[in-house]
């Protein structure tokens, strides 16, 4: 079973490698992080993304939230969120190869963001499944480097979560 | 002033009595600050103990408890003494010296990532940046690791921190964390819950662990036990929150527990594990006691469903949760079950009684007969191994306190801790037991013990062996013991008059309780008792 944590930490030193450390010590899985700082320069925002049974992921969470550093978690299923992760994928093409690698980003909404002579660089921002999809289509290609964010991710609007003087 | 006199300043502000360390090179800036303060300094011998030392204190005299040491080397030896706080949840904050913080990170002299080894086992730990936030980080660690569930948190502290300047000292009144809100009380819709279940059950079962001692629980909780009248047995941190003789006192569980403890917990229809976690220890079968209803109440709501999945849990300080339970009138009776339980302990007893006695000492007796002498309220601590297993489970406390180190096993832990306690409690009889490994371990701090004018009385199991794990290569090795057999033939009497202490030997049964008075009669005075126990004698 897969699960997302959105967790808000104090933007201190350290904090990362406490999480981290968190998951590596209980044998925890973390199939994606992403860091990045909120609205308040004071509190970052983890995405981890993590699967298990029942039981290790309730105890995900609630090791998470004894942490001292940890201000809130909030957790739920990929269906229950809007999800985008962001990646970067450096080709090597020639002429024989260009019209399908342009025809693909086309159908998959990717973008030619670098290109050189015989190198391209293509950038794709979708959801996590449809990210997957691209790579697995550009893999007849001859990959020179990849690079993507994990998964970054958000519950989805409904009238509940906006706030109430909102 | 400098940040090493704002630090010392903070402790005296947190009403810290004494501390427990070691210097070196780059602490210095704070212990010269101690010299200038009313905090007295223990120099233990090696820093292990020091954390050692201010568990035993602070767990007998709910006093804040502070152990320092140097970097490098000295941070490394306290981790052992940290790591067994944190196993137990003693509260203690632990200041180590760090190499100048433009050294940090070049591999400099005597430098180690402090702070990312402990992580861990500590609570929480802090690297001072900027000697202003020293009071503000000091209020913070001694608030989180005395709140909630407590434990151990660090502080590390560069040399250029200490030496620092700190404009403007201001003690901070209250902390501010947004982050750290421990529940306190329990939820009324579980607690109304919990009672229900009570009216509907017939056999049940509370499991008192360790949180009850550190929550400050154990008065409200031999009143809730008494109004309710429910049967108890306990973990091994638990011991002693009912006196052992009490009617409604079952034993201790677990793997080294009471048969009738873990009988009753066989039979029991409704288990409240009350401020005990569920160890491996303890319960080994964790599927055992999920199969009836298991109310968990912990302060640490990780700790409930983390090894067996309550039916009821309750989250919040068990000396709120209990104080809360003895304000209602329950309809309950457990008398046909009190009786059945009782029957399984008399039965335990007349074996034990009419067990036949060995030609040598028989341990179980001599811990029994050692804590019956003992004063009404003493303070027993017991070391790791087979000595700890033979005190759980024959000990006699009746106001008194049970210290040992549960979670971790640190071996060596009884004499610095009994230190500690001595120091915490300087009226009550504090008493050590441990084996002849672990005195090995850490017999260095009869020197401090003397250094202070602490006095100890010490008793050492000798059987020149590394008991409980050559008995336990004695099941499953065949007998083929590997680094178990103690060598060298230290003799002890010599090592009492080393450090000025009396000195007494048991190697035959016929004296056993003459002999224990002559050695616990002088309370003023240091003192080893020696007591030989055949090596194959198992716990």
């Amino acid at each position: 079973m897969k699960r997302i944590y959105s967790v808000l930490v104090e933007n201190h030193a350290g904090v990362l490698s406490k999480v981290a450390g968190l998951f590596w010590r209980r044998c925890f899985n973390i199939e994606s992080l992403a860091v990045g700082e909120t609205d308040d320069p004071g509190v970052s925002n983890m995405i981890i993304v993590s699967s298990g049974d029942g039981h290790i992921l309730e105890q995900i969470e609630k090791q998470l939230n004894k942490k001292v550093d940890v201000i809130k978690v909030k957790t739920f299923d990929e269906s229950e969120a809007v999800s985008r992760e962001l990646m970067l994928v450096k080709i090597r093409y020639s002429r024989s190869t260009r019209r399908d690698i342009v025809e693909n980003c086309q159908l998959m909404g990717a973008s030619i963001i670098d290109i050189s002579e015989s190198m391209m660089t293509l950038q794709i921002c979708d959801t996590p499944e449809r990210v997957r999809i691209f790579l697995k289509m550009m893999q007849n290609n001859r990959i020179v480097e990849i690079t993507r964010t994990g998964t970054l991710a958000l519950t989805k609007c409904t009238e509940t979560s906006v706030p109430a003087n909102g | 002033m400098t940040g090493a006199q704002a630090l010392v300043k903070c402790l005296e502000l947190e009403h810290v009595e004494y501390v427990f360390g070691y210097p070196g090179a780059v602490i210095c800036p704070v212990f010269d600050a101690l010299l200038d303060s009313s905090i007295k300094l223990v120099l233990c011998r090696q820093e292990q103990n020091a954390a050692h030392e201010a568990s035993g204190y602070t767990r007998i005299s709910r006093k804040p408890a502070v152990a320092i040491a140097t970097s490098g080397p000295g941070a490394t030896n306290l981790m052992t003494g940290i790591a067994t706080a944190y196993a137990d949840s003693i509260p203690m904050v632990l200041i180590t010296g760090q190499v100048d913080s433009k050294l940090m990170g070049t591999d400099g002299f005597q430098e180690t990532d402090t702070s990312g080894a402990v992580e861990s086992f500590v609570k929480y730990s802090y690297i001072v940046h900027d000697p202003e936030e020293i009071p503000r980080i000091v209020k913070e660690a001694f608030y989180i690791a005395q709140s909630g569930r407590p434990g151990p948190v660090l502080i590390d502290l560069p040399m250029d921190m200490q030496t620092g300047t700190v404009e403007e000292f201001s003690y901070p009144d209250k902390v501010q964390l947004r982050s750290y809100k421990p529940t306190v009380n329990g939820h009324p819709l579980q607690m109304e819950r919990v009672l229900k279940a009570l009216t509907e059950a017939r056999r049940p079962l509370i499991i008192a662990g360790g949180g009850i001692h550190l929550s400050n629980a154990v008065p409200v909780f031999r009143e809730f036990v008494r109004k309710y009248r429910i049967p108890v047995v306990s973990t091994m941190m638990g011991l002693s929150i009912l006196p052992t003789e009490d009617p409604l006192n079952f034993g201790m569980v677990g793997n080294n527990g009471h048969t009738f403890g873990n009988r009753a917990i066989r039979h029991a229809d409704l288990i409240i594990m009350a401020g005990a976690r569920v160890a491996d220890r303890t319960i080994r079968d964790p599927a055992l006691i999920e199969q009836k209803l298991l109310v968990h109440i912990d302060v640490d709501p990780a700790e409930i469903g983390k090894n067996a999945g309550p039916a009821i849990p309750l989250v919040g300080d068990i000396r709120h949760i209990l104080k809360a339970f003895c304000a209602k009138e329950p309809q309950v009776n457990y008398d046909p079950w009190i009786a059945y339980l009782t029957d399984v302990r008399a039965d335990w007893m007349r074996k034990f009684k009419a067990r036949e006695i060995p030609s040598g000492i028989d341990p179980e007796r001599f811990m029994r007969a050692l804590s019956q002498a003992m004063e009404d309220d003493a303070v027993y601590v017991s070391d790791v191994g087979q000595n700890q297993l033979w005190s759980c489970a024959f000990v006699v406390i009746r106001n008194g306190r049970f210290l040992t180190s549960g979670g971790m096993g640190t071996m060596g832990y009884a004499l610095p801790a009994a230190i500690g306690a001595k120091l915490g409690a300087p009226d009550r009889q504090v008493v050590a037991v441990c084996g002849d490994g672990a005195f090995q371990m850490t017999m260095m701090e009869l020197a401090t013990a003397r250094q202070y004018g602490v006095p100890v009385k010490l008793v050492i199991i000798r059987n020149n062996a590394l008991g409980l794990v050559r008995q336990f290569q004695h099941f499953h090795y065949h007998d083929r013991f590997s680094g178990t057999t103690l060598g060298g033939d230290p003799d002890l009497s010599f090592i009492a008059k080393a450090y000025g202490m009396d000195y007494f030997h048991l190697s035959k049964g016929a004296y056993t309780d003459r002999l224990i008075g002559e050695f616990l009669a002088d309370s003023n005075a240091s003192a080893i008792l020696e007591c030989d126990v055949d090596p194959d004698y198992l716990a």
